[in-house]
């Protein structure tokens, strides 16, 4: 392998060795410019590591509205689930009238049928 | 109350125990999404959001992974919508958004080998990273989630996510050691 094609394979070599990047291993390790480049990378990825640690304080005053966001999102969602759950509860009753009232149409229809065949016979 | 707890209370509906856990990962997850968006304005808009939807998603968290694993995984998502949305609504390059980090070393364990400037140096070239590569070199080398989980949380393949990992991490030398930068090389 030539150094711009091994260049090209560095960043995953970083990660460590696999079929993927072996020839390119072999060519690093009798080829001091592309040791150099790897040692780069390495050293990048180990620093990048280290920022994991790195806080970056963010301005006073966004936890309280985080805090004051998220009790709003509650309440909204306490609302949302107080009006769905009274809307259940009027649909519940609603329905109940409506199912009963039929009920009680089909009975006066049925005993009016009867008195009627009993008054033709 | 231990994390446990409090993650407990929470699935419960216990607002105060979820406040003390976003009390307790706030700057973590700040820095997070600081890092993942490379600007102040944007990091304030996915933090927010972020534990919105964590609030909003507490009773399936099973509390396998730390509470601030989960946030990072939370976060990573709204952040890679949010510049998505981003891009969509707005003209400006998001490339090269470089804002001062206000960063608070005394907070930090002192990296025994780099110096804080190096440090610093490594942050603003990752600032000026393109978004979809920043992201992936932020949650794969600072933040070491696997790239399955990163891909699971851009909505990639996981080939997709190695290959951009490599162009971040090529451009990266690039910034950092291209003749020029040489002089400041980290």
């Amino acid at each position: 392998m030539r150094c711009d094609e091994v260049a090209a394979l560095l960043p995953s070599l970083v990660d460590g060795v696999d079929e993927t990047n072996l020839a390119a291993e072999r060519h690093v390790q009798r080829c001091l410019r592309c040791q150099t480049d790897l040692v780069r990378y390495r050293k990048l990825v180990r620093n990048l590591e280290l920022l994991r640690t790195r806080y970056i304080e963010p301005n006073p005053g966004l936890l309280a509205e985080t805090l004051a966001a998220l009790s709003d999102a509650a309440e909204r969602g306490a609302v949302r689930t107080l009006v769905t759950s009274r809307r259940l509860a009027y649909a519940g009753a609603i329905g109940g009238t409506v199912a009963t009232a039929a009920t009680a149409l089909l009975i006066a229809r049925s005993r009016r049928r009867g008195a009627l065949r009993v008054l033709a016979s | 109350m231990d994390e446990a707890e409090l993650i407990g209370a929470a699935r419960s509906g216990d607002r105060e125990a979820f406040d003390e856990l976003v009390r307790r990962t706030f700057v973590d997850t700040f820095t997070l999404a600081r890092r993942l968006t490379g600007n102040e304005e944007d990091a304030r808009d996915v933090v927010q959001e972020s534990y919105l939807r964590a609030w909003r998603a507490i009773g399936k968290f099973r509390g396998e992974a730390q509470f601030s694993t989960w946030m990072y995984r939370i976060t990573a998502n709204t952040a890679s919508t949010h510049l998505r949305r981003r891009k969509r609504h707005r003209a400006e390059p998001l490339d090269n958004v470089v804002e001062p980090a206000e960063e608070r070393p005394e907070l930090q364990p002192s990296p025994a080998v780099e110096s804080v400037d190096s440090l610093q140096r490594i942050g603003a070239a990752l600032d000026e990273l393109p978004p979809k590569l920043r992201v992936l070199v932020v949650l794969k080398d600072v933040y070491g989630l696997p790239h399955e989980a990163i891909a699971e949380e851009l909505g990639i393949s996981v080939p997709a996510a190695k290959v951009r990992l490599h162009r971040a991490r090529r451009k990266l030398r690039d910034l950092l050691y291209e003749e020029g930068a040489e002089a400041h090389a980290v």
